[in-house]
């Protein structure tokens, strides 16, 4: 089916002029700049500082989790305020910014060999955009009233009643407006993605060809600029509620023996605006991951990947997929019970396709070298805790289960496992991979170790006692534990076990940060392809990769991104722009 | 821009049905052979808007069916009293058709903006603007006409809150990318008009090459916005 015959493959040339925007002076060249790669550093820096915020956040509602009654400052209002900005900011403005924003800039012009974004000066203004957004945000923490308390979720009535932290304050009015900000800023950059993918790639590179890295961040991004809206539209009817006094979401409602203004409104609507974007958002931030995390399995052990073509098209199940499981959400909301037949099914029906990617990456280190390498280590970690996650979302898919289930700590539990941790690992995995492209040294090897074993076992010994803790009926969002007759003495104990343990797994995150700003000068040099990799990105003529990625011609593409340990070839890699055949590929015909 | 059409001869190559599609989106290059960037970029962001309008509309269809207390009679509240007779929808009727017709000027635009006729194009192009900016000054009349009668976006006299809060949300969404048009063409109708797409100047911001082809991609937007209202029409006054 691939109709690029190498031997007789034209010049690149008609790609090769493309007009970019060569920046003239320090401000356009670091600053406003319209190179990706330098956007895409700008994103991850933003988001890693923004995810700082919601790291210590965190702390502070372990603290008052683990050791109750002991920090006075830590009033039930503020640790909703603490539950919700956590949740939103590293959801949104972390996972989803750092993800599509940050690697999505970097990788993805270079791995489909394009000099830019298609349209640079757009993709700019999606950064400075997404700063004013995270502004915004920050800005609700110094607002009258603080920032909004009702949970990640923002679900009305409560949000916007007085009786919540910010909901008749900035707090909610902020947050309100920061996501819509948030997401034009993403569609400006989210179009130019989707578009570099499916038109400005170099000659050779079909999409048969990508690695799967691309392959995940674009349909990612297809399924953000579908789901994206759905958030939108809420946000702005609740800002609407809150503002105007219209009645979408607000029924009528008395609050301290008094009857609101608002009349006739539906809470469930928000609902379901809220998980038509919210569940697609779990996989927006799922599939960059499974993308990045067969890139480095295979690269790391060596070996192409196993069914690449399934692969390819498990990314393309799952996102559509996940268009239609939303409600599931929902079980205990209230709507139509009928509902959670068909949710529960087609939940169900998506592990599937998951499981296809779980049984290929472990199919993939079948009989390979494996290189324990840290962004492999980083790969394993993340195989283990995504199953994990992955298999708790069965339990709680299915009706029966999920409703005794709502609302406790076994749902913390899930959700962190395989869409918080999971995903964190395989950033951690492809920031020690891509590193060396970015600056051209590598991090430190012996603090990288230690990062990896004290994040990954920290974080099972945090997330893993909370499963337990939701069987026997924890409740999430409670700020105040202590008077409930199921907290038992035990109970008690694991909860300041886990809050010790996510202090020491925050630790290991600011060596890690450390590790990143030495690393910069004092590094060890890494050269062009440190890890002797195959995709396009390892093969520019300089690193860190120059304005316009490849020189004077672009690369052509000869073959697929897997060429690892190819009987007959003189190394065990073979680059994407290598012309020749050696021995029998495993490329997909 | 550095685009240029590739010819494929395998083309003829391909299996039949899906496999064939799928096998030509996924072929070298671009997956879609003769569209340049911008006009792939404006399909795309027309289809996530679809989403956005999409939404809207099912947020008010709910809002609508679900409601308890009766709901307005569209015929009647956007009814106009001309010559002692009220006449139901006319104001709609008048501006759907001036929306459809700027349609229609922009058809031409696009036409003549290949066949490098500057003078044409950049006039149909402010002949369409002009039918959009009548198409927003109608609604500003039928938003006063309504809120001097009473109409709230938390109340009404006749009837479920709701209705005053999806009409004012909608149409104004909707006039906004109206608005947003009118302003877009007027800018794309000066270049037309100063020749920028014949020598191929590049643009203040994006330092890009201007093309005959960004018309057509304005137009793109414009019969968008143009069906939006078909349904906004169709669903908000016709139900």
């Amino acid at each position: 089916m691939v109709d690029v015959t190498p031997a007789d493959a034209v010049p690149p040339a008609e790609v090769a002029e493309m007009e970019l925007y060569h920046p003239h002076s320090w401000w356009t060249k670091y600053v406003f700049s319209q190179d990706a790669k330098v956007i895409a550093v700008q994103y991850s820096a933003t988001a890693t500082a923004i995810g700082l915020v919601a790291l210590m956040l965190s702390w502070l509602m372990r603290l008052q989790l683990g050791f109750p009654g002991t920090f006075d400052f830590i009033t039930p209002e503020a640790y909703y305020q603490f539950i919700t900005m956590h949740g939103m900011i590293m959801v949104i403005y972390l996972l989803t910014a750092l993800f599509l924003g940050g690697f999505g800039n970097y990788l993805i012009p270079l791995m489909v060999g394009a000099r830019d974004m298609v349209f640079p000066y757009v993709n700019m203004l999606s950064y400075w955009v997404y700063l004013l957004a995270v502004l915004v945000l920050v800005s609700s923490f110094f607002a009258p009233g603080g920032p909004t308390g009702a949970g990640w979720t923002l679900y009305p009535p409560q949000a916007i009643t007085s009786g919540t932290p910010g909901g008749q304050d900035w707090g909610i009015i902020l947050m309100l407006s920061s996501l819509i900000l948030f997401i034009i800023g993403f569609t400006m950059g989210g179009l130019n993605y989707v578009v570099t993918v499916l038109q400005g790639r170099t000659r050779g590179m079909t999409l048969m060809r990508l690695p799967l890295t691309v392959w995940g961040i674009f349909t990612a991004t297809v399924m953000a600029l579908l789901a994206f809206p759905a958030l939108f539209v809420a946000c702005v009817m609740m800002l609407l509620d809150r503002l105007l006094g219209t009645s979408f979401f607000m029924p009528a409602i008395v609050e301290m023996g008094e009857q609101l203004q608002h009349n006739g409104g539906s809470p469930i609507l928000f609902q379901h605006l809220f998980w038509f974007f919210g569940h697609p958002e779990v996989y927006i931030v799922a599939l960059p991951a499974f993308g990045i995390v067969s890139d480095l399995i295979s690269t790391h052990a060596r070996k192409n990947i196993f069914g690449y073509r399934m692969m390819v098209w498990a990314i393309i199940a799952i996102g559509a997929l996940s268009f239609v499981v939303w409600a599931h959400h929902m079980y205990v909301s209230g709507m139509n019970p009928y509902f959670g037949f068909f949710f529960a099914t087609t939940t169900l029906i998506i592990a599937v396709p998951t499981a296809i990617k779980v049984y290929n990456w472990v199919l993939t280190l079948w009989r390979g070298d494996i290189h324990l390498t840290i962004p492999m280590l980083f790969a394993l970690a993340f195989i283990v805790t995504f199953v994990n996650g992955g298999l708790t979302g069965l339990f709680l898919g299915n009706v029966v289960v999920d409703v005794p289930l709502s609302d406790t700590m076994f749902v913390v539990a899930h959700f962190h496992m395989v869409m918080g941790v999971a995903p964190i690992l395989v950033i951690f995995g492809a920031i020690y991979h891509w590193y060396p492209k970015v600056t051209g040294r590598m991090l430190n090897e012996t603090l990288g170790r230690f990062h990896f074993w004290v994040t990954f076992l920290g974080a099972y010994l945090i997330f893993f006692p909370m499963h337990y803790l939701g069987l026997m009926g924890v409740p999430r969002r409670y700020a105040e534990l202590t008077d409930m007759n199921i907290m038992t003495e035990s109970a008690h104990h694991l909860n300041s076990f886990i809050s010790i343990m996510a202090f020491i797994v925050g630790f290991a995150q600011m060596v890690f940060l450390f590790n990143l700003i030495w690393s910069i000068r004092h590094g060890r040099e890494a050269g062009g392809n440190p890890w002797r990799a195959t995709t396009l990105e390892w093969q520019t003529p300089e690193t860190p990769p120059a304005h316009g990625n490849f020189g004077k011609d672009l690369p052509i593409v000869y073959r697929w991104a897997y060429d690892y340990s190819v009987p007959g070839a003189k190394e065990d890699f073979i680059p994407q722009n290598v012309p020749g055949t050696f021995g029998p590929s495993r490329e997909p015909a | 821009m550095a685009e240029t059409t590739l010819t494929h001869t395998s083309q003829l190559d391909r299996p039949p049905g899906w496999r064939g599609i799928a096998a030509d989106w996924a072929s070298d290059q671009r997956a879609f052979k003769n569209v340049s960037w911008g006009k792939a970029m404006m399909w795309i962001f027309l289809l996530s808007d679809t989403f956005i309008f999409g939404c809207f509309l099912l947020s008010y269809m709910t809002a609508r069916i679900s409601t308890r207390v009766p709901w307005p009679n569209p015929s009647e509240v956007f009814a106009l009293r001309i010559g002692g007779s009220e006449i139901p929808l006319i104001l709609i009727a008048i501006m759907t058709f001036v929306l459809i017709s700027s349609s229609g000027t922009m058809a031409m635009a696009v036409n003549f903006g290949y066949r490098r006729d500057r003078r044409k194009t950049a006039i149909l192009m402010l002949l369409t603007a002009a039918l959009g900016a009548t198409f927003v000054g109608m609604q500003a009349f039928e938003w006063t006409k309504l809120i001097t009668e009473g109409v709230r976006p938390w109340g009404n006299p006749w009837g479920a809150a709701q209705f005053g809060s999806c009409f004012f949300m909608i149409t104004g969404f909707h006039g906004t990318h109206v608005t947003i048009g009118v302003i877009f063409l007027i800018i794309v109708a000066r270049k037309v008009w100063r020749g920028d797409f014949d020598v191929g100047r590049p643009g203040f911001f994006t330092s890009r090459r201007g093309r005959y082809e960004n018309v057509e991609i304005m137009g793109l937007y414009w019969h968008f916005v143009d069906l939006v209202w078909v349904f906004i029409f169709a669903f908000f006054y016709l139900w």
